[in-house]
């Protein structure tokens, strides 16, 4: 019942939150106006109409599992599955179509920008829209096979709509909407976070949600000085005129970016900003938390997309601000996050710690601002999320098979199919730990290289390599006292768990794993690709040009 | 066949031994040496064109971005080491299939040897620094598992961990250096970085480099100060061991020194890093081996010996250096793997490896000790076996090499190593076989089968033809891998006799010593063990331990759980940047006047203050905090209307009402006494945060209002077209429902979702341990006597209907005055909710239809379908349409926009999740005793009942829950 209070905090805090929509809307005027002009523009092409299908069918799907199928779990499976499934075609067909180099608007209620909502569609939300995707489809898998979604209420529901909320942040083209989808996804993943209850995971549930409302505060805080500054909240007229600002007002937009930075630095774990993560990654459900990789994603995603477009060196208010805070906290992001991984006494704990020093190797790349750097970032993300969500779900396999030994990182008696996790997790490790052959290795040598010109480069470069040893000793003590010291128990030792041996967790975890595979054997093209969208992220012009027409 | 395929071939056949252990040990080890065998095979094939002098090549592109390449090249060295390899690792096979126990999982094993194989031979094939980076680590990783593979073993785990941790740390340290040496000279091909000496030893960055490379090269080769972890390396199964400590394993760190000798070698900085490190190790390492009764340990070290003296060798920088050190990796290979094997035979037939407890076993194991004292014999560089051979050309080159000025220390040093050297290794042939035959074997020993004396009894074979017909036998193995060494043609002649040199006179030294060593065993071991000396391991375990202790202590110590803690780190981050920010760019103060300072606001700013600083001395009683934070609410709103921001207010007022009445609701299950505080210190620093924040964000705000905006802002543009194109005069509303429609879709649903999450919430509590604790719960506060009083049911009764009247009316005009489907559905929900708090939720809840879930599902879905509509129109997601209507009975022109069913999707989203967390609470509430009435007031002037009948209605009552969860259960 305690818990309770925190939502209904929750919700009221949600209707405060439409208040403020509607606070930003009075800023627009509350007077009442008749102005006779022009009819609205001319009808879209209906093709452009899929760019809001990764939003709009989650969004559709969720009520309606609630409304129709909320008494038959198996309809929630097929229509939930069936509809990650089709998430992902539509996601690569859309990234198919951005392939292409064109970027792609979408004016919400057919306004024109940077008066109504825009989606945009380019080479970077095409990708994180993929991979979101391709995500959700073994993370549900691995959901309904090991029957997390039984054990509460909505549980599919809440999962398309933690996907509405993802891919709207992704695609927006409007700071004021990214904070709207921002709180659809907060609220999701604590809907999903708490999953299944337990004291634990409600307490966990408590901070994750304190924190990052305090967050989404700040996110007010930072559009509302944006806007003061600016009077428009649009990203490519936010673009326009950032760069043009008088030079009297660099303190203040300074301040404005300097909070949206922190923001994103919250979603993306940067120390010292990354206290909500281990507790809420570690309690989570396992297949949530391995959804959650693609979480902290998004504030990578927020900071590449502001930083590229919004604040790049050039813009003289902000010159190298981003990079001058960015690549310190990352340096210590990676070095927190891998010490991590050797201090934590717990295995998911310890996967949440792999997490955040993989987005301390994220920031690195993306504080170059190079089309290298950024390359290297693109790549990096994808493997980190796919490594992440493995790891954590290779962890609950073996938490799930361990009993009241649960993820403590000491022997217990021999778990069933021992062998074979241990096998998974072998190959997980050496994914998050960046040693060859995996993707892993390869992001890290792309970065190192990407950072051959910056100044710090012997700083970075020792930071990647010590820490990837910290994190080798810790995986290998990790793994050897879960899987190895098994064998040194005597063999009367048995758990009390079932031995059950359903086949779905291991086929999502293969999948995970066989994306790390392909993204290993791929990486030529899958580099190339990269490459392309990190050159579009840096040609500006392109993304204003096709948001706010030929000026 | 392809050098590539040589290369995969052990990676693809890895699977099939794991696969086919089912169809037991034979067909596995059969499958590995299967894949071997044709490896090698391929192998030979190009024997005769490398060995003619021709390179192959071969490229595969794979991230050619970054100049990482599936290249692979074939020269004399790649060839000598492939051979080894393939050559020894065929043997391995044969052997480890007669060593293993059925029972062991022989399938898990060849995989993993297969495994380490492939990754070797991607070491000595790649073309690419990058590539080989690759295959180097796959070495430590594989070697992991396979010293690991006896799991139950301290020993093996700790061992294993121990070889991956410091390999890994040097295979961490070569990337760095490899990643300097590419960049210097623009490839990462080998091929070409070979042909860029000059311009590598020119930059600035070679020293760094070099080192670099190095760390990575001594690692793996067990050198000091790394050398420790080899020995402990010994615990893995014995044809492990015979494998990665001949042949492989530590000879990649030799191979990568020789493969970079033409970038490095000739420099003095190579020679006395390269040279100096060798020697110490060499001496050390022999030393130590004499020492050692555990006959792997003492072959361990004496591994880390040979490996010393062939490093010395390398760097020595010099042509002769160079073929002596490639002469010496065949010939430590041959006779070390078949040592290694004999002592796995003499574990496997006695039980025991301890020299203490071994000895005489010459006449048990005839076989062995024949096969143990040819390899034995060669290692100590007793003529006519090849170990004498290639050590003769070592002190030769010893000799004559000055260090520092000084032309006595390494011809002393290499006579000392040498004189170890013979001394342990006739200790191993003497200690256990000769000597008289003993009565205390741990078991009868006697020769083994044929297949596991076979393989070292090819070695043996080897080891004599070598050192009688050097040329014949390894001549030109020697010649091509010494030419691809120096990259240039050299041509070595070995012949056993090559009269009376300084060499030969410290060899003779050598052997005389030794032998003398050996026979003063006892003395001398009675010392040694009285010396103390440096414990690696300890000192390893050690660093680990306190590098694991720091690492919990600093993970634990940042992340201590505290939310206190952690938001007040996060204030003061924010505080502190932004502030930086601020004053580290221009700023020009605002041109605004100031309004003047009006009574009102003055009056409602004190009040908000004063409720604000109440809220913070009283937040422990919580009744009245939320009374007083109901009073914030209240000052906002008023700020609002006294701004003239209608819609703001209403909203900002409707939010207030609803927020507390819920949390009234919810206060009721929290405990009423206060938890612990913070103390003193704590709570006077919480609040100089909390104060500085407040300031930092009132100076922001100060800032920002009292300037102009940039540019012209887009609610100019908004004002202008909210009629004429969205037809709403409310331009608030219109952008609410049009003009940012898209993110009022956001907002409900996160509206629903909370809503939806409050209910599963409940759901999971209940069926938690809390579950146990509500259905014990004590009333901790005095009740009123009547639950549903008369007044307030009659109150609520007639507030009804105008409510919902109210409610239409602001949903109606919502599109050209203050109102809309947001505030409508809260006033809706508020009006409801005074009908549950009136007479309770199940006798209300029984009097309408609507499913809470449902209507938000339903909300949810309108919009979305409301937007969706657009689509038919060929328009965008949430178009809107509008148009005027004239209604009859002139009630005149009437207006419609399709706004207005999105908005009715808001306003059921709104109702539904206001009312789906009052169902939630009010299931907490049944379960904690709540008992269920049946009328609409407590007491019912109607109906008088006498105590019985009441006392059945509430049971009746209490056996059927009619919300909406008792449905689902």
């Amino acid at each position: 019942m305690i818990a309770t209070l925190p939502s209904l905090a929750l919700s009221s805090l949600t209707l405060t939150a439409s208040a403020a929509t509607e606070a930003v809307s009075q800023a627009a005027g509350h007077a009442t106006t008749q102005v006779a002009t022009a009819a609205a523009g001319a009808p879209v092409d209906p093709v452009s109409h899929w760019i809001i299908a990764p939003v709009l069918l989650p969004a559709v799907l969720a009520p309606l599992m609630v409304l129709l199928m909320r008494f038959d779990l198996l309809l929630q499976r097929v229509f939930s599955l069936a509809g990650a499934v089709a998430l992902a075609g539509l996601a690569a067909w859309l990234m198919a179509d951005a392939s292409t180099g064109h970027i792609v608007d979408y004016r919400l209620g057919n306004w024109p920008a940077p008066f109504g909502i825009i989606l945009v569609l380019d080479r970077l939300s095409a990708l994180m829209l993929t991979l979101t995707a391709g995500l959700s489809v073994p993370v549900l898998l691995y959901a309904i096979g090991s029957n997390w979604d039984t054990r509460g209420r909505h549980f599919h529901a809440l999962f398309q709509f933690q996907l509405m909320g993802i891919n709207g942040a992704f695609l927006t083209g409007d700071a004021f909407n990214l904070f709207v989808f921002f709180e659809v996804l907060l609220i999701a993943s604590y809907g999903l976070m708490i999953h299944g209850g337990g004291a634990e995971r409600m307490k966990a549930g408590v901070q994750y949600v304190v924190f990052n409302l305090a967050g989404s505060t700040l996110f007010l805080f930072a559009l509302g000085t944006i806007y003061s500054v600016t009077g428009t909240l649009n990203m490519a007229d936010l673009a326009e005129k950032v760069a043009h600002l008088p030079a009297g007002d660099a303190g203040l937009i300074r301040v404005g970016a300097m909070l949206l930075i922190l923001v994103f630095a919250v979603k993306g774990a940067l120390v010292p900003l990354q206290f909500w993560l281990p507790n809420t990654y570690s309690h989570a459900p396992g297949p949530v938390a391995a959804l959650f990789a693609v979480m902290t994603k998004i504030g990578a995603y927020a900071i590449l997309r502001v930083y590229t477009l919004i604040f790049p060196p050039t813009t003289p208010a902000t010159g190298t601000m981003f990079a001058d805070i960015l690549l310190p906290a990352a340096l210590v992001t990676l070095a927190i996050g891998m010490i991590g991984i050797m201090g934590a006494k717990q295995m998911a704990r310890m996967v949440s710690f792999a997490a955040i020093g993989s987005m301390g190797t994220l920031f690195i790349a993306i504080a170059q601002f190079t089309p290298a750097g950024n390359a290297a970032a693109l790549y990096y993300t994808v493997h980190s999320t796919l490594a992440a969500a493995a790891l954590f779900l290779i962890t609950d396999l073996t938490i799930a098979r361990r009993g009241e030994f649960g993820g403590a990182l000491r022997a217990a008696p021999k778990i069933t199919q021992s062998g074979l996790i241990a096998a998974l997790f072998f190959v997980a490790a050496i994914a998050t730990a960046g040693m060859p052959p995996l993707s892993g290795f390869l992001g890290k040598l792309l970065v190192m290289q990407a950072t051959w010109n910056a100044p710090l480069r012997w700083w970075i470069w020792g930071a990647i390599l010590v820490t990837s040893l910290i994190s080798i000793v810790g995986f290998a003590r990790a793994g050897s006292s879960l899987y190895w010291k098994a064998n040194a128990i005597a063999p009367g030792g048995r758990l009390s768990v079932p031995e059950e041996r359903p086949l779905l967790p291991f086929v999502a975890t293969g999948m995970l794993l066989a994306g790390l595979v392909a993204l290993t054997v791929f990486a030529g093209p899958v580099t190339h690709w990269m490459q392309g969208t990190a050159t579009q992220l840096l040609d500006r012009t392109a993304y204003i040009t096709a948001v706010l027409g030929h000026r | 066949m392809p050098l590539a395929l040589i290369a995969a071939l052990p990676f693809l056949g890895a699977l099939l031994p794991g696969l086919m252990a089912r169809a037991g040990r034979n067909t596995a080890a059969l499958v590995t040496g299967a894949v071997t065998a044709l490896a090698l095979l391929g192998l030979v094939l190009h024997a005769p064109a490398v060995i003619g002098g021709q390179v192959l090549h071969q490229h595969i592109a794979w991230v050619p971005q970054i100049g990482l390449n599936a290249d692979f090249f074939l020269d004399g060295l790649g060839f000598l080491f492939a051979l080894l390899i393939l050559g020894i690792g065929l043997l391995i096979v044969i052997y480890a299939r007669f060593y293993l126990d059925p029972s062991e999982n022989t399938g898990e094993f060849f995989t993993y040897l297969l495994l380490f194989q492939g990754a070797m031979l991607g070491i000595v094939l790649t073309d690419n620094v990058l590539m080989l980076l690759v295959f180097w680590e796959l070495t430590s990783l594989s070697s992991f598992l396979l010293i690991g593979f006896w799991k139950h073993l301290a020993e093996g785990r700790q061992g294993a961990r121990m070889a991956l941790t410091v390999t890994g740390m040097g295979g961490l340290s070569m990337i760095a250096g490899m990643l300097i040496l590419g960049h210097i000279v623009g490839s990462y091909d080998i091929s070409t970085i070979l042909q860029h000496a000059e311009e590598i030893q020119a930059s600035p960055l070679f020293l760094p480099a070099m080192i670099l490379v190095l760390v990575g090269a001594f690692a793996k080769s067990a050198q000091f100060p790394f050398h420790f972890w080899l020995p402990h390396a010994m615990a893995a199964p014995t044809p492990v061991s015979a494998y990665l400590h001949s042949a492989t394993m530590v000879k990649a760190g030799l191979f990568l020194m020789a493969r970079l000798w033409p970038v490095f070698a000739g420099r003095p900085e190579w020679f006395y890093v390269v040279s100096t490190v060798g020697l110490v190790t060499m001496v050390m390492a022999a030393k130590i081996a004499l020492f050692k009764d555990d006959l792997k340990a003492l072959l361990a070290y004496s591994t880390v010996s040979h490996l010393g003296l062939i490093t010395f060798l390398f760097g020595l920088g010099t042509k002769a250096g160079a073929i002596a050190g490639v002469f010496h990796i065949i010939n430590h290979a041959t006779f070390k793997a078949a040592l290694f094997m004999t002592a796995g035979i003499v574990d496997h037939e006695t039980h025991t490896r301890d020299a203490k407890r071994l000895g005489g076993l010459m006449t048990l194991m005839p076989i062995t000790f024949t096969i143990a004292t040819v390899a034995g014999l060669s290692m100590a560089g007793i003529p006519p076996f090849n170990g004498f051979l290639s050590k003769e050309m070592m002190l030769e080159a010893a000799a004559h090499t000055g260090w520092w000025g000084l032309d006595w220390i390494v011809p002393l040093g290499a006579t000392v190593g040498a004189l170890f050297s013979v001394a342990y290794a006739l200790r191993y042939v003497a200690h256990v076989f000769l000597g008289p035959v003993r009565d205390d074997y741990p078991t009868q020993p006697h020769d083994p089968v044929p297949g596991m004396w076979i393989s070292p009894a090819i070695l043996a074979t080897l080891v004599i033809l070598i050192g009688l017909f050097p040329m014949t036998m390894a001549g030109w193995l020697v010649t091509a891998a010494a030419s691809a060494v120096t990259g240039a043609e050299v041509h070595p002649h070995i012949v056993l006799w090559h009269g009376i040199t300084p060499a030969l006179w410290m060899s003779v030294i050598a052997i005389a010593g030794g032998a003398l060593l050996l026979a003063l065993h006892a003395p001398l071991n009675r010392l040694w063990e009285a010396t103390p000396k440096p414990h690696a391991k300890a000192m390893f375990d050690a660093v680990i331990d306190w590098a694991a202790r720091g690492a919990r202590g600093l993970t634990q110590g940042l992340h201590n759980g505290a939310i206190s803690r952690y938001l007040a780190i996060f204030s003061v981050v924010v505080l502190v940047a932004g502030v930086w920010a601020f004053f580290t760019g221009a700023y020009s103060p605002g041109t605004r006047p100031m309004t003047p300072l009006e009574p009102v606001p003055v009056i409602a700013w004190f009040a908000l203050m004063a409720a604000t600083v109440a809220v913070v001395r009283y937040h422990h009683n919580r009744l009245l905090a939320l009374v007083l934070v109901g009073i914030i609410g209240l000052m906002v709103s008023i700020a609002f209307v006294y701004l003239s921001a209608p819609d703001l207010a209403l909203t900002q007022i409707s939010v207030e009402v609803v927020t507390v009445m819920l949390l009234l609701l919810a206060l009721n299950f929290l405990p009423k006494d206060s938890p612990r505080e913070s103390s003193a210190p704590r709570k006077t620093r919480d609040a100089v945060i909390a104060i500085a924040s407040g300031l930092g964000l009132g100076g922001l705000i100060y800032a920002l209002m009292t300037r102009d905006f940039a540019y012209p802002t887009i609610s100019d543009w908004h004002m202008a077209h909210s009629k004429a194109e969205a037809g709403g005069e409310n331009v608030v509303n219109v952008i609410i429902v049009d003009f940012r429609g898209y993110d009022t879709f956001g907002e409900i649903t996160v509206l629903g979702i909370a809503a939806l999450a409050i209910y599963a919430l409940t759901d999971a509590l209940l069926r938690g341990p809390a579950n146990a604790r509500l259905r014990g719960w004590v009333p901790d506060l005095k009740r009123a006597g009547d639950r549903h009083p008369l007044m307030l049911v009659v109150a609520t009764r007639v507030m009804m209907p105008i409510a919902v009247l109210v409610g239409a009316f602001i949903y109606l005009r919502g599109h050209n005055e203050p109102g809309g489907g947001f505030v409508a559905g809260l006033v809706i929900a508020i009006a409801l909710l005074m009908q549950y708090m009136a007479s309770g939720f199940a006798w209300a809840h029984l009097r309408q239809r609507a499913n809470y879930q449902n209507l938000i599902g339903f909300g949810v879905l309108l919009a979305a379908a409301t937007g969706i509509g657009a689509f038919f129109n060929g328009r965008p997601f949430l178009t809107s349409d509008f148009g005027h209507f004239y209604l009859p009975w002139h009630l005149g022109e009437f207006e419609l926009a399709t706004a207005m069913g999105f908005d009715a999707g808001v306003f059921l989203t709104v109702v539904g999740a206001v009312m789906l967390a009052l169902a939630s609470l009010s299931l907490i509430a049944r379960r904690a005793g709540e008992t269920v009435n049946q009328t609409p007031m407590s007491t019912d002037p109607s109906k008088a009942k006498t105590p019985e009948e009441k006392a059945n209605a509430l049971d009746e009552a209490a056996a059927e829950p009619h919300d909406d969860a008792s449905e689902e259960h």
